[in-house]
């Protein structure tokens, strides 16, 4: 762990007594407990990806900390644009398990976000959300809303296009924006050395005009707290900030990967003794906040909304085909109906 | 009112941003300069800086943070300098602006409208003479539109403001202040997706859009004094393509040039040349034609003139036809 990397509770589970935010016990068992169910939600996706009854996607093992720290800070006025590692954010904000796990079977509904969360959708070209998270705060700003735009996404976005034009745009318009970037320290196989010379994610914010931080990003307190403070900023008209989460990917890059051929295996073990969730854990006890029951708790209850949400999931019909058709244009174009028409034919003659 | 078409578009901006307060505007230079080619002049001055925006000089950027605005419930309106400099925002408009309705399920669309001055015949540098309206008509989710007059592009950007999906506008430079056409104070909308037989005839139809038409039209005029009376259609709208127009008057005609500046091969008229043919095979009475730009890249300005379809070239397809 570097000096000049913010943190609240270090290795150990002990807390910087000064930096401690104002949480009650129930946030701070809240907290836990989502990170729990996230990784729980997590390691079942892959149970289900192993058996065939999940597509491809990307496992966020590791990042509960960095995830559901920050996503915690967040407000209902709030918007958020999330990448394609984030089911800590997800189960933070309330977002239907069940549309998380219907998106990765391969069902376009579950990316139909309910009404009411203002949550944006996937974007899977690496760092192509950061500029509607932008536009979004100009829009807040032109209307004078109260509220910020938070992006999330990886230390290989930095090195996008996208990346540098969002942040320069944030930076000239002074966007109620928040930037957090969740440095796991790899891009699929890219290491962060080989992704960017500068000795910091969180010192690139210089060049655009505003503050970079760096957080350890397996201190849920840390990442909790500096969100707090960049949306309050956001929010009351200075401008973004930049957030480097200092983490690691415990897991492949997606089910398709394989992380054994680019990254050595004591690092992996090195990193596995700075679980984020152990060391709530030990913060909680220490505290009087956690105990066996609380565990067998939570999990349990983890446990059925997952259960829950994968029936609910498994039992969603397929999307029909025109589905896609209705949703192309506001209104299906003569052309769109005619492809349709001869489509529905076809299936009607031979279905399949 | 007698206006060009950079004066007709430049209404059109005025009274849309007037009607609707999300109706914003940001590109380079379209603030304090009016635009390069003055296309937003005066915006800045009625408007503020909070509507009408001069962006930091990042074409990906223009897009992608329209899509946050639109998604956030406003309407803004996208410049690019130019179609060349489009290709920077190819991934904002293909892998998001298109997509983004269907991708949610319909919970969000982008209304947005990416406007941008195409085309050659104007002698201009490297880069600022591209036609590749058929690289956004391949995209489901787009819209295009290319006018070719001072009244339909008042109309046609209107409309085009006002729909809520993503619309390309290509507005044809060469034209740009071509000449002046009585064009109505009171806004009014052009519908997108229906093409105007803009001159009618008998014996062959001819279809193009754009800087075309003029040239077309010089066409029909030189072969009128052979007997020949080409009926003349504007697609005006390039996706979604009103191929209803196109078969009925092929249908009644028998014959058809197409003719369009950007290269040939998987140009526009490629498709337009197969739905045709699908469609309306048996009331051909000779193979289609033809008249466009050659598969190379555009030649700056001391070769342009073999480049670009000429009148010349447009009576040589019919002829070539109707022979």
């Amino acid at each position: 762990m570097t000096e000049d990397m913010f943190q609240i509770l270090a290795e150990d589970g002990r807390a910087a007594p000064d930096r401690e935010p104002k949480l009650s016990a129930s946030d701070l068992q809240k907290l836990y407990a989502l990170m729990a169910t996230t990784r729980a939600a997590d390691l079942k996706a892959l149970k289900l990806q192993r058996q065939g009854r999940m597509g491809t996607f990307a496992p966020s093992l590791g990042h509960e900390a960095c995830q559901v720290g920050s996503a915690f800070a967040l407000r209902p006025q709030d918007w958020v644009f999330p990448y394609f590692r984030d089911l800590g954010t997800y189960i933070t904000l309330g977002f239907p398990l069940k549309n998380y796990y219907l998106y990765w079977m391969g069902n376009e509904e579950g990316m139909h976000i309910p009404a009411g969360l203002n949550i944006f959708t996937i974007s899977v070209p690496v760092g192509s959300q950061l500029p509607h998270a932008v536009g979004c705060a100009m829009a807040m700003k032109y209307r004078k809303e109260q509220a910020a735009a938070i992006a999330y996404f990886g230390e290989g976005a930095t090195s996008e296009g996208d990346f540098n034009e969002a942040l320069n745009f944030a930076g000239v318009f002074k966007t109620p924006n928040v930037f957090v970037c969740f440095n796991n320290q790899y891009a699929i196989s890219t290491p962060v050395r080989q992704q960017t010379a500068a000795k910091t994610i969180a010192e690139k914010a210089a060049a655009f005009g505003f503050t970079g931080i760096r957080a350890d990003g397996n201190d849920v307190l840390a990442m909790y707290a500096l969100t707090l403070e960049a949306l309050e900023k956001a929010r009351s008209g200075g401008g973004p900030t930049l957030i480097e989460a200092f983490t690691y990917r415990m897991g492949d890059h997606t089910t398709s990967d394989d992380a054994s051929r680019y990254r050595a295996e004591q690092e992996v073990k090195d990193w596995s003794q700075r679980d984020p969730i152990e060391r709530f854990r030990v913060y909680l006890r220490e505290k009087g906040l956690w105990d066996e029951a609380f565990e067998a708790k939570i999990q349990k209850e983890a446990e059925d909304l997952i259960n829950r949400a994968v029936a609910e999931a498994e039992n969603t019909p397929p999307p029909r085909p025109e589905d896609v058709f209705i949703h192309t244009y506001k209104e299906m174009t003569p052309e769109l109906n005619r492809q349709l028409t001869e489509l529905g034919d076809f299936l009607k003659r031979e279905p399949r | 009112m007698m206006l060009n078409m950079v004066q007709s578009l430049n209404q059109a901006m005025h009274q849309e941003m007037e009607r609707d307060p999300r109706v914003l505007i940001l590109g380079e230079d379209i603030g304090v300069d009016g635009g390069v080619f003055r296309l937003t002049e005066g915006l800045l001055e009625k408007f503020g800086r909070e509507r009408v925006i001069d962006t930091p000089l990042a074409e990906s950027a223009i897009v992608g943070t329209s899509i946050g605005l639109a998604v956030a419930g406003l309407r803004p309106i996208a410049e690019i300098q130019f179609m060349g400099f489009i290709y920077l925002a190819m991934n904002q408009i293909i892998a998001h602006a298109a997509r983004l309705r269907n991708r949610s399920r319909g919970r969000f669309s982008v209304p947005i409208v990416i406007r941008t001055p195409y085309g050659a015949g104007v002698k201009a540098l490297e880069h600022h003479s591209e036609s590749t309206e058929a690289l956004f008509c391949q995209i489901p989710g787009l819209k295009v539109v290319a006018p070719s007059t001072p009244y339909d592009a008042k109309g046609l950007l209107i409309a085009a403001i006002r729909d809520d999906d993503p619309v390309i506008f290509l507005e044809p430079t060469k034209i740009y202040r071509a000449g002046r056409q009585e064009v109505p104070e009171d806004p009014y909308e052009v519908p997108l997706g229906k093409a105007k037989i803009v001159r009618e005839g008998e014996g062959i139809s001819v279809v193009a859009w754009g800087a075309m038409i003029p040239v077309v039209e010089q066409a029909a005029e030189t072969v009128a004094k052979d007997g020949i009376f080409p009926e003349v259609i504007d697609l005006r709208t390039l996706s979604p393509l009103d191929r209803d127009t196109v078969l009925e008057s092929v249908k009644r005609n028998g014959r058809l040039l197409i003719v369009h500046e950007a290269p040939q091969t998987c140009g526009l008229g490629a498709e337009i040349a197969a739905f045709v043919a699908e469609r309306a095979m048996f009331q051909l009475e000779a193979p289609i034609g033809r008249v466009t730009g050659q598969d190379i890249t555009i030649p700056l300005a001391k070769g342009e003139d073999t480049y670009y379809p000429s009148p010349e070239r447009v009576v040589r397809g019919i002829k070539t036809i109707l022979e």
